[in-house]
């Protein structure tokens, strides 16, 4: 017993000989250090330095066409001053606001909605569920591509105004009063599944005991949903809010495709202007210069958001 | 009054069949509680009554109203969860006042009787807060509160002390039945402790595998249980079991060497005669009706000490018979070791028997 004893003692002894000396820079730290380093470089490329370099570019009237080869020439917040006080980037804005609004309000309403329908077990849920999802999945620029297939004069939507209803045909994409609300429609469409899906997490948690208090208390429908079913999804649903519009408010993709901006300017969004300046007229320091506008109203806006979830939090 | 009249009630979840031909009555002002095992099928029963459940079978009657197919809302009942059930993000003052606001009662009335309660259950100074700023057995009271504003007859409880720390439930036992009393409610209340039924019930029910065992007073159902269940459920430690026979000389013979033999007295013995099982029976025993001495008597049982329980007021010593061993309650100043012989004997006037076969009392 000692014997055995003794010998591991000397065996790890030895072992910790050969091992010591070779790797006990190798601590705990620069194990950390090591594993961060590849996605911090890559970070600081990618990420970083273009951050740095555009709040920077967005104070000089620099073009990355025009004076490439030529250094940025400071001009201070001049870039700023313009934008702001030009009625065209306001105009964006409204453009960005009356698509946003009305499309996270109706996707709120429509999702949560549905999502009220689905909370309970029923036969087909699972096929129903994931046929609801499907819009989600697809891709933004399909999803824009087929629906400009059917707005189009002769389209199907169309076919169905004029052959069902006996209207004239509408001018989805082309009338400048309707083709923002095709906008509103085709993200409706899109994105109402994802708000379906985020009440639906938000109701299947709330716990049955407590509507089966309710029921014992002689609640009704309209005060059980309204005191139990809302105060428990509202967390989640304004985590919804903040996501679906910092989503909507960055539109470009779906936009580019269905309207291209049109008719005229009535649906260019704030993303749209942006890719005008920065790539169309490749004014690339006013381009920097939109970009940080667009960041800091967003945040204000998040930030908004946030602290009413806060707040739905702590009481 | 606020009777309960439950007859013939049966439920199945799927194949599982819950309960099965439960019949019960509740007094008026009776505090009955419905006690069994984990998955008897308490819970079920006072979701039927309550309307959360639909039974598949069988009447539920409160004052001579049959309530089976009502709502829970038309049958004004409360019920008490186990989880407490608060609205989390309403006051105490709103949890308490939201059963009234729903019967529109008037403001001054609805603040009146709340404030009322509060008082009567000492939670008048927490009004302003939420059930998460509360312990859990101020939320308890809480949901306490909010069953009896409503000043029902009849209160259903779900296992409301479970989730309370020991010295908390000793505590609320007592005053939940003070407040019985005062309320002179009618309480039906279930759990799977037996210290509370046994320590509150006016008559305890003991449901297993959804069948009705035994309603009696908590005194006879720990003295004449009805079956084999009943007596293993009730008390702690639990009876010691040992198979018996009894012979035609009408004596029981313990054990399988004939460790103890007892003759029946004449009473005793016909009412075994009427009972028309085999020679197969199960001899019942508790702890405290068997003694234990150092200075062996002739008819004393031989038997070794296994191990020793000190509990402070009494202490449990296990005694190994053979394969079997026979837990004993004896005072706490009784010494004993582990591996000590000792003499033991069972009292001759607390013992029960029961057919082996069917679980049934025979004595």
């Amino acid at each position: 017993m000692a014997d055995t004893q003794l010998a591991q003692r000397t065996r790890t002894a030895q072992f910790e000989g050969q091992i010591r000396p070779r790797f006990s820079w190798f601590t705990d730290r620069w194990i950390a250090i090591s594993f961060l380093t590849p996605t911090m470089l890559l970070l600081l490329f990618i990420s970083i330095f273009p951050l740095v370099w555009s709040l920077y570019l967005s104070f000089t009237d620099w073009s990355v066409i025009k004076d490439a080869n030529t250094a940025p020439q400071w001009i201070g917040t001049a870039n700023y001053l313009e934008l702001l006080t030009d009625n065209r980037t306001w105009q964006r804005f409204v453009v960005t606001g009356q698509f946003v609004v009305p499309a996270v309000v109706i996707e709120l309403l429509l999702g949560f909605g549905i999502a009220l329908l689905l909370n309970r077990k029923f036969t087909g849920r699972g096929a129903i569920m994931t046929l609801l999802l499907i819009p989600m999945m697809l891709s933004p620029i399909v999803v824009a591509l087929f629906w400009r297939f059917m707005m189009q004069g002769d389209g199907v939507l169309n076919y169905y105004v004029v052959n069902l209803f006996g209207l004239e045909p509408i001018l989805w994409l082309s009338d400048r009063y309707v083709a923002p609300w095709s906008l509103v429609i085709v993200d409706v469409w899109m994105w109402t599944p994802f708000m379906m899906l985020i009440s639906l997490a938000g109701l299947s948690a709330v716990p049955n005991y407590l509507y089966e208090a309710a029921a014992v208390d002689r609640a009704g429908t309209w005060f059980r949903f309204r005191h139990i079913t809302l105060p428990m999804v509202m967390p989640l649903l304004l985590i919804a809010i903040i996501f679906r519009t910092m989503d909507a408010y960055k539109l470009f993709d779906q936009a580019v495709v269905l309207t291209g901006g049109g008719p005229g300017r009535f649906t260019q969004t704030a993303s749209m202007y942006l890719y005008d300046v920065a790539f169309g007229q490749f004014n690339t320091g006013e381009g920097s210069a939109l970009g940080y506008i667009m960041l800091i109203v967003i945040t204000a806006l998040a930030n908004l958001l946030i602290r009413a979830l806060n707040a739905t939090k702590s009481t | 009054m606020a009777g309960l009249v439950i007859e013939k009630l049966s439920k199945n979840f799927g194949k599982t069949a819950a309960l099965s031909n439960v019949s019960l009555t509740i007094k008026d002002s009776e505090f009955l509680i419905l006690l069994g095992p984990t998955g008897a099928g308490k819970t079920t029963t006072l979701r039927c009554v309550a309307g959360l459940e639909k039974p598949n079978q069988g009447t539920i009657e409160m004052d001579g109203r049959l309530i089976t197919k009502l709502s829970p809302a038309e049958r004004d009942v409360a019920f008490v969860f186990q989880s407490y059930a608060l609205y989390p993000r309403k006051t105490v003052f709103q949890n308490m006042s939201f059963p009234l606001e729903a019967r529109k009662l008037s403001q001054t009335e609805i603040e009146q009787r709340v404030n009322e309660i509060a008082r009567k259950l000492a939670i008048d100074g927490l009004l302003n807060r939420r059930p998460a700023q509360l312990s859990g057995g101020q939320q308890q009271r809480v949901a306490l509160g909010r069953a009896m504003v409503r000043q029902p007859r009849l209160f259903l409880m779900d296992e409301p002390l479970t989730n309370l720390d020991f010295t908390l439930r000793v505590e609320m036992r007592a005053e939940l039945k003070r407040l019985q009393n005062e309320l002179a409610a009618t309480f039906f209340y279930v759990t799977n402790d037996q210290v509370e039924a046994m320590s509150m019930a006016d008559r305890i029910a003991i449901l297993d595998h959804g069948v009705l065992q035994q309603v009696d007073t908590p005194e006879n159902v720990y003295n004449h249980p009805a079956n084999l269940f009943v007596a293993g459920f009730v008390g702690n430690p639990r009876m010691n079991f040992l198979d018996c026979r009894i012979d035609k000389n009408a004596r029981v013979i313990v054990g399988k060497d004939d460790l103890w033999r007892i003759s029946l007295t004449r009473s005793l013995f016909e009412k075994v005669a009427q009972h028309k099982g085999g020679g197969e029976a199960v001899f019942g025993i508790r702890p405290e009706d068997v003694e234990l001495s150092n200075e062996a008597e002739t008819d004393m049982i031989r038997a070794e000490v296994y191990v020793v329980e000190p509990l402070g007021d009494r202490t449990i010593v296990d005694m190994r018979l053979g394969s079997e061993i026979i837990k004993v309650k004896v005072a706490p100043n009784f010494e004993a070791a582990s591996g000590d012989s000792l003499g033991m004997q069972f009292d001759s006037e607390r013992f029960h028997v029961f057919d082996k076969s069917s679980g049934e009392i025979i004595i």
